[in-house]
């Protein structure tokens, strides 16, 4: 295997720009690309055909989880059954959304990942070459066990300073997808380097690497570092599997330079992810609903960040809060975060996707605007004919408590609303 | 062999959920993504769809993987797709449905005849060539086979 070069070079093992045939180390797919790829995967007229190496096959249940009516539920009966026949690791629903289980000690550095799911850049965060497909890749990678990919080029995300005040990843995040803009990652991979990465949590990598499509990128990878292998090992990873890496001789294509002491809160105004503006521009912005979850930032730190402010207030719209796994929900409640969060008038969903793809649980009416700390706010997405703003899980919180939008740096703990 | 179309031309970052929305992927009757393509976007092109070739602004088919939105445009008769630059999960799924793809920044008008030849990397309109970026091999082989699953199964044309 190649030892230079970019992250994924090193992993996929060839030069920028080549083809290359590899079998996969993990693949997964949801209730919704889940379902098509067994349509398709039905429909392969494949001599012999058989699922190949289940053992690295996940189904996991989030995006319309539990089933919202009959045709769904017919689907996703169709798919648990086929997934438990065939031996594959089978997630039911309430368990969290995929990308986030994937995170909790499954997916490790090194590792090809493909998801049937756009957000699967999100497990770059942990060293792993992951990237989404669509359904029929997918159930090619089932028949096969392998998929064919081009080797990216790749732009450097270098990041120094640290965070400051109310300033999060999400920021951050909302900051290189404004630089780059919604097609300026398209066919490449993006690497997050540079001294600022080193005192940035796991958690909020996750993050960073989340939004890594929203560039049209195929990965959003960090190097693995002493916190990836504590954060896997938290999850039960074994630490003899765990390979630490480090950037060597790699060169970009393009360099984006954030300085993290620099970063304020920011919104994502409607229609675009790439059109980030400071909260405070925005700061009266009136809405009728506050979402807070997904797999940019329903994890435990997204949900504490949130309670330590709503803590003790009472929210004035309707707020809801949708963890995004399990473990991060009991987490949550073993540490008195979700009785804050209730306590605060906010209403509790299960694990999964929520309102995020529109089709449940929080989808907006025409003309109502919402916040969201989601990673899209296309036109329609989360509601015919309403507006969706995107931000960290501190400005949902201080814009609840408000019922209009507020930046974090407005917020004084209460004292004058 | 040559192909042709008429042009439905749309614009930029036109994403997954403007092609088939959210609200419409949880069926088994295909003929829904049909009916309901382009529904948030323009409902006027579903109707426009047929025997077309969609002429499409940079980065089409941003966003969600669904592959809905391919298998709508595929369903509807959409013949190919071209555009300056594709979001690539939807390129993938174009390709593995069998919808031709052409990466090349066409000038056009709706309803002009568009028209490409499916051995060359070329797209034709009535004034000019538009030279497209070549395919991979392997993408080639499976557009030729008709798709994904025709190529997996050796069953496709040559």
């Amino acid at each position: 295997m190649k030892m230079v070069g970019t992250l994924s070079e090193r992993i996929l093992g060839s030069a920028e720009g080549t083809y290359v045939d590899r079998m996969v180390d993990r693949a997964f797919a949801h209730d919704g690309t889940g379902a098509q790829a067994l349509v398709a995967f039905e429909n392969f007229r494949i001599p012999g055909k058989s699922v190949v190496n289940p053992e690295k096959l996940s189904i996991i249940y989030d995006h319309i989880s539990p089933a919202n009516n009959s045709v769904t539920a017919d689907l996703q009966g169709d798919l648990r059954k086929f997934s438990r026949e065939n031996r594959m690791h089978f997630h039911e629903v309430g368990c969290g959304i995929c990308h986030q289980i994937m995170s909790e000690g499954v997916c490790l550095p090194g590792e090809i990942v493909v998801g049937a799911d756009s957000h699967s850049c999100t497990l770059g965060a942990l060293g792993a070459f992951s990237t989404g497909v669509g359904a029929t890749d997918m159930a090619g990678i089932w028949a096969t066990g392998g998929t064919w990919f081009r080797v990216p080029e790749s732009i450097g995300i270098v990041l120094s300073g640290k965070l400051s005040g109310h300033a999060e990843p999400k920021d951050v995040a909302l900051s290189y997808v404004k630089a780059l803009g919604m097609d300026g990652g398209t066919y490449k991979a993006l690497e997050f380097i540079g001294d600022g990465t080193a005192g940035m949590p796991v958690e909020g990598r996750l993050t960073l690497s989340n939004m890594a499509v929203e560039t049209g990128a195929k990965t959003g990878l960090f190097y693995a570092d002493p916190l990836t292998r504590e954060h896997l090992m938290t999850y039960g990873a074994d630490e003899k599997r765990i390979s630490l890496q480090k950037p060597e001789d790699c060169s970009y294509e393009s360099e984006i330079c954030l300085d993290l002491d620099n970063i304020e809160p920011l919104l994502a105004v409607p229609h675009r992810v790439d059109n980030a503006e400071p909260v405070t521009r925005y700061s009266g912005t009136s809405i009728d609903q506050v979402f807070v979850g997904t797999c940019t930032n329903g994890r435990f730190e997204d949900l504490k960040r949130f309670a330590d402010i709503v803590k003790g207030q009472k929210v004035a719209v309707r707020t809801i809060v949708t963890p995004a796994s399990k473990d991060a929900y009991a987490k949550a409640l073993s540490t008195g975060v979700l009785s804050d969060i209730l306590e605060a008038g906010c209403v509790i969903c299960p694990p999964g996707c929520g309102p995020c793809l529109g089709a449940h649980m929080g989808v907006l009416g025409e003309g109502e605007v919402g916040l969201s700390t989601a990673n899209r706010n296309f036109r329609n997405r989360m509601g015919v004919g309403a507006e969706y703003y995107l931000c960290s899980p501190s400005t949902a919180a201080v814009s609840a408590l408000y019922g209009e939008i507020r930046s974090p740096d407005e917020w004084d703990g209460g004292m004058t609303r | 062999m040559i192909i042709s179309g008429h042009a439905v031309v749309i614009g930029d970052d036109v994403d997954t959920d403007m092609i088939i929305a959210g609200r419409y992927l949880r069926t088994t009757d295909r003929s829904i993504w049909v009916e309901h393509a382009f529904e948030d976007y323009d409902q006027r092109l579903a109707g426009r769809l047929n025997g077309s070739v969609l002429v499409a602004g940079k980065n089409i088919g941003c966003g969600s993987s669904r592959e809905q939105a391919a298998a709508a445009l595929k369903e509807a008769g959409v013949r190919a797709v071209v555009a300056p630059s594709f979001a690539r999960i939807f390129f993938r799924n174009c390709v593995n449905l069998g919808l031709y793809v052409f990466e090349a920044d066409v000038v056009c008008e709706n309803g002009d005849l568009i028209s490409f030849d499916t051995d060359e990397s070329y797209v034709k309109t009535s004034d000019a060539v538009y030279q497209a970026k070549p395919l991979s091999s392997r993408m080639k082989e499976i557009l030729y086979a008709g798709g994904l699953n025709a190529y997996l199964s050796g069953s496709g044309e040559p």
